[in-house]
C-alpha cells in the first residue's frame, strides 16, 4: 500500500507527499490504525471481498435457473446459496456500504475535522465487521443455512442447517452498524469546523446523520429478536412457538421493524452522494438544499413507520394492512422531492459527463423504477398477487443494486482520485457503466414480468412457461458481471498505474477538494474555515 | 507545533483533545440502543399480555411480590449510592466516592442473590421451559414464564456487566485518572447503571403486580 | 474541537436522597395499588407510576434536569420512535 502515492512520473505533485497512506508503514499499522481514512479502506477491502462472494453465489444459483428442471443442484443447495447471497450482500455489503467506506473517509473532511469523535470505536466497528464476515465464511463452510436471509420462524427454529453461526454474524454486524452511527451522530454535533452551521454542511453529511439515527434506533430490535430465536432454538424457551401459544407473526413484526428502516440505511447515504455529484457535474448549485436536508430526516422518520408492508399476506388484521399501505405511500414523497431537486439542479446546468456523473445519472431512472415498483408492492391490493414473487426480487434489486451499489460505484469513481492520488481511465469506466446498465436491465426486467405472471421467489425450479424470463435473466447476469469486472479492473489498474491525480480534478467545492491528494493524516494543514457554501456554483449557468 | 509535525514527533494519528460532551453524547446514544433492545422484549410482552390477559395474571400471581419489591428497593438504593458516588467525586471526596461505589456493587450483588433465590424456587418446582410441568400449563402461562426468564435474565446480564463497569470506574478513580475535573468516565458508568434501574422499574410491575 | 469540562453547579447530596425517598414512596404505592382489585386499570396505573419513577431517575440521577436540552430532545425522539413501534404493532393485534 505504501507505493501507491510514493512515486510519480510527471504531472501531479512533484515530491512524495506525506499522506495518510504512507504515514505509517506495515500491516500492523493498518490493523491498529485509528485514522478514519485507513479504516475506510479496511472496510473497502472487506466489502469488495464479500461483494464478489455474493456475486458468485448469485451467478451460481442463477445458472441453475437457466432452464426448468434440475441443472446442477437441487433445491436444498439452491436455498443455501440464495440465503448466503442475501446475508452477505445485505449485512456485509449494502448496509455498511457507503457509510463505512465513504462516510468514514469523507464525513470528517467535509466538516473540516481531523477525525471522527471516537476513532478507537471506529476501529472496533471494523473488527466487528471482520468478525461478522468471518462468521459468514464459517457458515459457508458449515454448509450454509436454508432459511432465506429473513430467518423466519418456525423454520429457523426447526431447520437442521446451522442457524447459530449466521445469526451470530448478523448480531455482531449489528454492533458494527450501531458503532458507526453513534460515531457519526456525535461527530456531526461536535466536530464541525468553526462557522459551519448545520445548513452549511454538505448534503452527504446530512444523509449520514439521518442514517446514524436509524442505525441507533432500529438495529437493536433485530439484535434482541435474533437472541429470542436462538433462545427458542437452543434452550427451548418458547416465544414464537405456536404450540406454546406464541405468534410467528410477532417475529415478522420485530424482524421488519429493523429490516425496513435498514433499507433506508442503505439508500439515504447513496442519495447523499447523488446530491454531491449532481451539482459538481452540472456546475450549478443544488436546487432546494433545505428540502433535500429535511427530506433525509423525513425518510428516516416515516421509513420507521412502514415495516409491515412486508407482511401483507401473513395474517395481520385488515386495519393494520390498510394503515401500513397508506404510510408506505407517504414515504415515497420525500424521495420524490429529492429526485425533482436533482433534476432541477441539472436543468440549464453545464453537464459534465465524467464517469461519476454517468453513474449518478444511471441511478436516477433505476432508483425511480425501484421506487415506483415499491409503490406497486406497497398497494395492498396488488401486493396480494405479487408478494413473494419474482416481482419483489426485481423491485429490491432496482433499489439496492441499481440504487445503493450503483452509487457506491459512482462514489468510488468520484472520490477515487482524492483517496488514492491516481486517476482511472475514463473510457473504460464509461464502457463498464454501459455494459453494466444493459446487463442489469436484462437481468431484472424479465423478473418483473415473471413475477406478475406468477413466478414465485426463492424457487429452484419452475414451470416451462417461465423459461424465457429466466433465460434472459441468467444471460443478463453474465453481461452485468462482465461490466462489473471491467469496472473493478479499471480501478484496480489505476491504483498502481493510474496517472497521478490533481487535488481537484472535478472542480468540486466541498472541503475534501481543498486538501491535498491524497489527504494528510490530519486531513488539513490548518483547520479550515467552516463558514462557506457547500455548493459554491452559480444558481444559473450563463452561456 | 502544527499537526503534521506532531505526527512526525509522536507517530500519533491524532492531536490530543478531550471532549467530555462528545463522550456523554456517545454514552447516551449507546443507552438509546439498550432502551430499544429491551424495548423489543417489552413489545413481545405487551403483545402477549394483550393476547393472554388471564394467563399472564395467573403467571404473575405465582411470583413473589415481596421479593420483587425488595429487589426494586435494592436497585433504587444502588442508583442512589451511584449518584452520591459521582457527587462525592465532584467534591473531591475520593474515599467517600469509592465507598459509595462499593456499596453500589454490594447492592447489585444482593439483587442478583434475590434473583437467584427466585429462579431457584421455580427450578425447584420444575417450572422450566421444556419440562412437563411447564408444558401442562396453559399456553399463555408458558409464554409468560418464557418472557420472565428471558427478560429478567437479560436484565441480570446487564447488572453483571454493570458491576464490572463500576469496578473498572473505581479503578480509574483510585488511580486518579478519573477525578473531579475529569469525571466523565464515572458519570457515564453511572448513566448505564441508572438505565439498568429504569428497566427494572418497568419489569417489576409488569411481571409481579398484574396478578 | 472543544475541551474542558462543563461546569455544572454541584447538585446537593440531599436532592438525591429526596428523589430516592420519592422513588421508594412510589414503589410502596404501586405495590399497594396492586392489592386492590382494579382489573383492567391495574396495568395502566402501574405503567403510569413506573413512568413517574423513571422520569425522576432520568431527570435527577441521570442529570437531564441539568444538562443541555440536546440530551432531552434526543431521548424524547427515541421514546417517540419506540412508541411508534409499539403502537403500530398493536394496529395488528388490537384488530385481529
Amino acid at each position: 500500500m505504501t507505493s501507491v502515492a510514493a512515486t510519480v512520473d510527471g504531472g501531479g505533485t512533484a515530491t512524495p507527499a506525506r499522506n495518510y497512506l504512507n504515514a505509517r508503514a506495515g500491516l500492523l499499522s493498518w490493523l491498529t490504525t485509528t485514522d478514519h481514512k485507513r479504516i475506510a479502506l479496511l472496510y473497502l477491502g472487506g466489502m469488495t471481498i464479500f461483494f464478489l462472494f455474493g456475486i458468485v453465489m448469485a451467478v451460481t444459483f442463477r445458472l441453475e435457473l437457466i432452464a426448468p428442471g434440475v441443472q446442477f443442484f437441487d433445491a436444498d443447495i439452491y436455498n443455501r446459496l440464495l440465503t448466503l447471497h442475501g446475508v452477505a450482500m445485505i449485512f456485509l455489503v449494502i448496509i455498511p456500504g457507503i457509510p463505512a467506506v465513504f462516510g468514514n473517509f469523507f464525513l470528517p473532511i467535509m466538516i473540516g475535522a481531523e477525525d471522527v469523535s471516537f476513532p478507537r470505536l471506529n476501529l472496533l466497528s471494523w473488527y466487528c465487521y471482520l468478525a461478522g464476515g468471518l462468521l459468514a465464511l464459517v457458515s459457508l463452510g458449515l454448509g450454509g443455512v436454508d432459511t432465506g436471509w429473513t430467518f423466519y420462524v418456525p423454520y429457523s427454529v426447526k431447520t437442521s442447517s446451522n442457524v447459530l453461526v449466521p445469526m451470530l454474524a448478523a448480531f455482531i454486524l449489528g454492533w458494527s452498524s450501531i458503532l458507526t452511527g453513534l460515531n457519526f451522530i456525535t461527530t456531526v454535533h461536535r466536530l464541525r469546523a468553526k462557522g459551519m452551521r448545520w445548513f452549511k454542511m454538505p448534503l452527504f453529511v446530512w444523509s449520514l446523520y439521518a442514517t446514524g439515527w436509524i442505525q441507533i434506533t432500529a438495529t437493536p430490535v433485530i439484535g434482541i429478536t435474533l437472541v429470542m430465536v436462538l433462545l427458542e432454538r437452543y434452550m427451548g424457551i418458547p416465544i414464537f412457538d405456536a404450540s406454546a401459544g406464541g405468534d410467528p407473526i410477532l417475529y415478522e413484526h420485530l424482524f421488519w421493524i429493523y429490516s425496513h428502516p435498514a433499507v433506508y440505511v442503505m439508500i439515504l447515504p447513496a442519495m447523499g452522494v447523488v446530491s454531491e455529484i449532481i451539482p459538481v457535474f452540472s456546475r450549478k448549485t443544488i436546487f432546494g438544499y433545505k428540502f433535500i436536508a429535511y427530506s433525509s430526516i423525513a425518510i428516516a422518520s416515516i421509513g420507521s413507520l412502514v415495516w409491515a408492508h412486508h407482511m401483507f399476506t401473513s395474517g395481520m388484521a385488515d386495519v393494520a394492512r390498510i394503515v401500513f399501505s397508506f404510510l408506505t405511500f407517504l414515504v415515497a414523497v420525500p424521495s420524490a422531492v429529492k429526485v425533482f431537486n436533482w433534476l432541477a439542479t441539472m436543468y440549464k446546468g453545464s453537464i459534465q459527463l465524467d464517469p461519476p456523473m454517468i453513474w449518478g445519472l444511471m441511478f436516477i431512472p433505476l432508483f425511480a423504477i425501484g421506487g415506483l415498483t415499491g409503490l406497486i408492492n406497497g398497494a395492498l391490493s396488488t401486493d396480494i398477487h405479487i408478494h413473494d414473487t419474482a416481482f419483489v426480487v426485481a423491485h429490491f434489486h432496482y433499489t439496492m443494486f441499481g440504487g445503493t451499489i450503483l452509487i457506491f460505484i459512482g462514489a468510488m469513481h468520484y472520490w477515487f482520485p482524492k483517496m488514492f492520488g491516481r486517476m482511472y481511465q475514463h473510457f473504460t469506466a464509461h464502457l463498464s457503466a454501459g455494459i453494466f446498465f444493459v446487463g442489469f436491465n436484462l437481468t431484472y426486467i424479465p423478473l418483473f414480468a415473471a413475477g406478475i405472471a406468477g413466478m414465485p421467489r426463492r424457487y429452484a425450479d419452475y414451470l416451462p412457461e417461465y423459461h424465457a424470463y429466466h433465460l434472459c435473466s441468467t444471460i443478463g447476469s453474465w453481461v452485468m458481471v462482465l461490466g462489473l469486472l471491467i469496472m473493478m479492473g479499471n480501478l484496480l489498474r489505476a491504483l498502481f498505474k493510474g496517472k497521478p491525480a490533481k487535488d481537484n480534478p472535478w472542480g468540486g467545492t466541498t472541503l475534501e477538494w481543498t486538501t491535498a491528494t491524497p489527504p494528510p493524516t490530519l486531513n488539513f494543514d490548518e483547520p479550515p474555515d467552516g463558514n462557506r457554501e457547500p455548493y459554491d456554483y452559480p444558481t444559473e449557468v450563463k452561456e | 507545533m502544527s499537526g503534521e509535525h506532531a505526527i512526525k514527533a509522536h507517530g500519533a494519528e491524532h492531536t490530543e483533545h478531550h471532549d467530555p460532551v462528545a463522550n456523554k453524547i456517545g454514552m447516551w446514544l449507546f443507552l438509546f440502543t439498550e432502551l430499544i433492545l429491551f424495548g423489543g422484549l417489552f413489545i413481545a410482552f405487551a403483545v402477549y399480555l394483550h393476547l393472554y390477559r388471564w394467563d399472564f395474571r395467573a403467571g404473575s400471581g405465582s411470583l413473589d411480590k415481596i421479593l420483587g419489591a425488595v429487589n426494586t428497593v435494592i436497585l433504587l438504593t444502588s442508583s442512589l449510592t451511584m449518584a452520591l458516588a459521582i457527587a462525592a467525586l465532584s467534591r473531591k471526596k475520593v474515599k467517600a466516592s469509592l465507598s459509595l461505589m462499593a456499596g453500589t456493587v454490594l447492592l447489585a450483588v444482593m439483587f442478583l442473590g434475590v434473583k437467584a433465590v427466585e429462579w431457584g424456587h421455580k427450578f425447584h418446582l420444575d417450572l422450566v421451559p421444556g419440562s412437563s410441568v411447564m408444558q401442562n400449563k396453559p399456553m399463555g402461562e408458558q409464554i409468560f414464564y418464557a418472557l420472565y426468564y428471558t427478560m429478567t435474565g437479560v436484565h441480570a446480564l446487564h447488572v453483571i456487566i454493570g458491576i464490572g463497569a463500576i469496578a473498572v470506574a473505581a479503578g480509574f478513580v483510585k488511580s486518579g485518572r478519573c477525578h473531579a475535573e475529569r469525571p466523565g468516565l464515572l458519570e457515564n458508568v453511572g448513566l448505564y447503571w441508572h438505565l439498568v434501574d429504569v428497566i427494572w422499574i418497568f419489569l417489576f410491575p409488569l411481571f409481579y403486580l398484574i396478578g | 474541537m472543544s475541551s474542558g469540562t462543563e461546569k455544572h453547579a454541584l447538585v446537593p447530596y440531599g436532592l438525591y436522597v429526596k428523589v430516592w425517598l420519592g422513588l421508594i414512596a412510589l414503589t410502596v404505592a404501586t405495590v399497594a395499588v396492586s392489592f386492590l382489585d382494579m382489573k383492567n386499570t391495574v396495568i395502566l396505573t402501574a405503567m403510569l407510576i413506573a413512568s413517574v419513577k423513571s422520569t425522576l431517575v432520568l431527570l435527577y440521577f441521570m442529570h437531564l434536569r441539568f444538562e443541555r436540552p440536546l440530551f432531552t430532545i434526543m431521548l424524547v425522539a427515541v421514546i417517540l420512535t419506540y412508541g411508534v413501534f409499539i403502537s403500530l404493532t398493536f394496529l395488528d393485534y388490537s384488530f385481529r
